[in-house]
């Protein structure tokens, strides 16, 4: 939970929105220019008229002739979304335009609106090139697309675990349900938060709620379940809601993460971010102040942060070696100190944080300062 | 002193925070030159010199460390750190990158490659917050606790005897969180921000190797090293330590300050040049204070509040007349002649750390003190005083470190401590 949401990931996709592509879809019923590319998509294929083309302007005519409803994309290397047009019915046409500067895309089909859909190779040529991408980097952001992708999968199953037990009345499966249905979220935290309106529904505290929220309406979310579990210790008929309410604002999380806007400097920004929430929120013991549960969020977030490290490493250390050995480090002394809390390694089950003494969370800060001090570094390593 | 001379020039051509370095910079090689590395910043006294004379820069280097025998700035903040890396090469590296941060710093200029500019994607190297400040007489001093000999690095057999474990007064009620620590920097400016900007520098740097053990803001020197000068008043309203050694004289300073001779022989050799380093906090029950009597006060400390002359004398600076005050007075108990000549140089500062919870004051002294040995310097005097002081009634220990602090940084290859990890 952030209390100010003005991450890096947002302001790189605002700004790439306004420089780097401007798309746009719209549906339309009149028959495509002749210049227009045509896509027809089926159920099986997605064939392009068009493989190269100028630069510049360029008008998609979408035909479905597919039995399923489908949804046109048009991808940079790395998956990043140039533009979409979702919900094309069968039999239906529509046209997407975008501006393409002179490099390579994707076309791609996705029957049935799901998976990574049927793709052509494409390729815009002249005019103004791209800003200059390294197949290394590009791979580091389509393996990141796909963890986060597969944390919120993993994610739903735990939260409907939690959920259900709420549902059920139960108190103590859901305060055991509780922690671990976070760790996914926790882990990739910050790309959650750079779609701005999911974060304030699930993961607030009651003290992040804005002016004129008033808790007993506004406060939705993990915390407010968190406060009914262990502090009010009863679950009552708008706890079964708010839990219903989780699940469905979850979904949406899982539906839209893997489409967020992630560059390199986004996710080692990403990972210095999630060390600041460790920073500001674990540490601190304010995160999970009912459930003193802050050792979980605090091991995913670095598990995220490092996730992050490991995937641009590749480029990080050809550009600074001593910068990578030093966060090899530090992540590796910051996991040992942190498995003092746990009895059982492949586990997250910690100590309670009301159990961690002072002389205790002063090592466990001094530990996130050791990390978290290089890994500022860690952005500029990788575009330099 | 051509070291000293180079940085000021260099202060001078430094990117930023430079301006008025013109007049103080000038003056102050000039004074540190006449002084044999201790710094007099003018004949009229520190208390009444305009701001404007107090921003130039003090040379970092020299044969003792700058921050000692140098005229006593306005402001403080000391950080205490542990030291969290076990590898001594590692340790060294520090010592070497705080050293050339601190020559910058000093100078005025910003650490690393500045506070702007630089990648974009980077956070800058300096955080920034004394852009556009003048040098302000910044000083910085390190000093090695005696737990930085405990053998992680290989420092056992370097370890001097003057380095002892200070033993426990009578009274003292000591915070361990606000007591002790590996490594300590004592930043001095005339302007706070300048000060505190040198210690956050420096932790940052230091963070992975490092990490601040305690950290003390002080606002309002209690000393002055400054002949001529008006002695500051402390919390209680009063001048103490009237006859505190001043940066000009120079058989004093290496009498009682300077580690030399055979006190800087076998484990003590890397000492040479150097001194030792107490700091205390004290809180100082103000309220309770406040509402003693003036003649009481006055009987207290042995002096008059007004001028602060000892008892039966007209000036500050007059030599008191130690039997016509009472025997648990402050200034008898803690003068050379009750300890059999023991002297200290004193720094300290106040400090008001918001309140106490209690609806009082959480205020005192942070007590500094530079002397050759503490076993014939601070350790008699504080006994004394802890047993008999009228003032203790007032007063509680409440933090304690002792560091040993190594001579000065001679020139651009020269590190803090490099004798030391020789």
């Amino acid at each position: 939970m952030r209390a100010v949401r003005l991450s890096v990931v947002t302001a790189a996709a605002t700004a790439a929105a306004l420089t780097a592509v401007t798309g746009c879809a719209e549906k339309s019923d009149s028959k495509a220019s002749d210049d227009a590319i045509t896509v027809v998509a089926k159920d099986d294929s997605c064939e392009v008229s068009k493989k190269e083309f100028p630069a510049g302007h360029v008008k998609l005519a979408v035909e479905n002739r597919g039995s399923k409803i489908t949804e046109v994309y048009v991808l940079f290397p790395d998956d990043r979304i140039v533009t979409e047009r979702e919900n094309i019915g069968p039999g239906t046409k529509a046209t997407i335009t975008a501006e393409f500067k002179s490099g390579d895309y994707f076309i791609a089909c996705k029957p049935g609106m799901k998976g990574d859909g049927i793709r052509q190779a494409v390729k815009a040529t002249g005019g103004k090139a791209a800003a200059k991408r390294s197949p290394e980097m590009d791979a580091a952001v389509a393996a990141y697309r796909q963890y986060v992708q597969a944390q919120a999968d993993a994610t739903l199953p735990k939260v409907k675990v939690f959920t259900d037990a709420v549902r059920a009345g139960n108190i103590e499966a859901a305060k055991k349900a509780y922690a671990e249905s976070r760790i996914g979220w926790e882990r990739t935290e910050p790309v959650a938060e750079s779609f701005g309106d999911i974060d304030p529904k699930v993961d607030v505290r009651e003290d992040g709620l804005e002016d004129g929220q008033d808790p007993a309406k506004d406060w939705t979310g993990w915390h407010r379940l968190e406060k009914a579990l262990w502090q009010d210790k009863k679950i009552g008929d708008r706890e079964k809601q708010l839990a219903d309410l989780l699940d469905k604002d979850l979904a949406d999380w899982q539906k839209r993460v893997g489409k967020a806007e992630i560059t390199p400097t986004s996710m080692a920004n990403g990972a210095k971010e999630l060390l600041d929430e460790v920073a500001t929120g674990k540490v601190t013991g304010e995160e999970e102040r009912y459930s003193h549960t802050d050792l979980v969020d605090f091991k995913a977030n670095v598990e995220g942060a490092q996730k992050s490290f490991e995937l641009l490493k590749p480029v990080a250390s050809k550009n600074d070696p001593k910068l990578v050995a030093e966060l090899d480090k530090q992540f590796a002394a910051l996991n040992t100190l942190l498995d003092k809390y746990r009895t059982d390694k492949a586990s997250y089950v910690f100590t309670s944080y009301e159990k961690v003494g002072k002389p205790e969370r002063k090592e466990l800060s001094d530990g996130v300062n050791a990390l978290a001090e290089p890994l500022s570094k860690l952005a500029a390593a990788v575009v330099k | 002193m051509t070291d000293e001379t180079t940085t000021t020039e260099q202060a001078a051509a430094a990117p930023s925070r430079r301006k008025v370095i013109g007049w103080g910079g000038a003056g102050l090689a000039l004074g540190a030159a006449a002084a044999g590395g201790a710094v007099a910043l003018t004949r009229d006294g520190d208390h009444t010199a305009p701001v404007a004379d107090t921003g130039g820069a003090v040379p970092f280097h020299g044969a003792h460390q700058a921050g000692i025998a140098t005229a006593v700035q306005d402001r403080l903040h000391f950080a205490s750190f542990d030291v969290k890396t076990t590898d001594r090469d590692e340790l060294i590296q520090l010592l070497k990158e705080w050293t050339r941060a601190a020559e910058r710093m000093t100078a005025g200029a910003e650490v690393g490659d500045g506070a702007y500019g630089g990648l974009p994607e980077a956070p800058p190297d300096d955080t920034g917050e004394a852009l556009g400040l003048k040098p302000s007489r910044l000083t910085l001093t390190i000093g090695f606790g005696p737990s930085l000999f405990d053998g992680r690095f290989g420092l056992k057999d370097k370890r001097p005897g003057a380095l002892v474990d200070l033993p426990k007064f009578p009274g003292d009620n000591l915070d361990p969180a606000r007591s002790g620590g590996d490594i300590c920097v004592q930043a001095c400016a005339d302007d706070p921000q300048v000060a505190v900007h040198a210690i956050r520098n420096l932790a940052r740097i230091g963070f992975g190797k490092v990490a601040v053990r305690w950290s003390q803001l002080g606002f309002g020197k209690t000393s002055s090293t400054t002949p001529d000068a008006q002695t500051p008043r402390n919390l209680f309203g009063f001048k103490d330590g009237t006859r505190n050694i001043a940066g000009t004289e120079t058989e004093r300073l290496a009498k009682h300050v300077w580690v030399s001779g055979k006190d800087a022989e076998g484990a003590s050799a890397w000492m040479d040049g150097g001194s030792y380093l107490v700091a205390r906090r004290i809180r100082m029950n103000v309220e309770t204070w406040d509402r003693t009597p003036l003649s009481e006060q006055e009987d207290i400390f042995g002096r008059d509040k007004k001028e602060g002359a000892p008892v039966g004398k007209a000036k500050e600076h007059d030599e008191p007349f130690l039997k016509a005050m009472k025997p648990d007075s402050h200034v008898r108990l803690a003068h050379p002649d009750s300890n059999n000549g023991a002297t200290i140089l004193r720094r300290g500062y106040s400090f008001t750390d918001g309140t106490d919870g209690l609806g009082r004051l959480d205020a005192g002294l942070f007590f500094l003190a530079y002397m050759k040995d503490v076993r014939t310097g601070f350790i008699p005097v504080q006994t004394q005083l802890a047993k008999h002081d009228a003032l203790n009634e007032y007063t509680q220990h409440v933090g304690s470190a002792l560091f040993a602090v190594p001579p000065g940084v001679r020139g651009k290859d020269d590190w803090w401590g490099r004798a030391l990890f020789a």
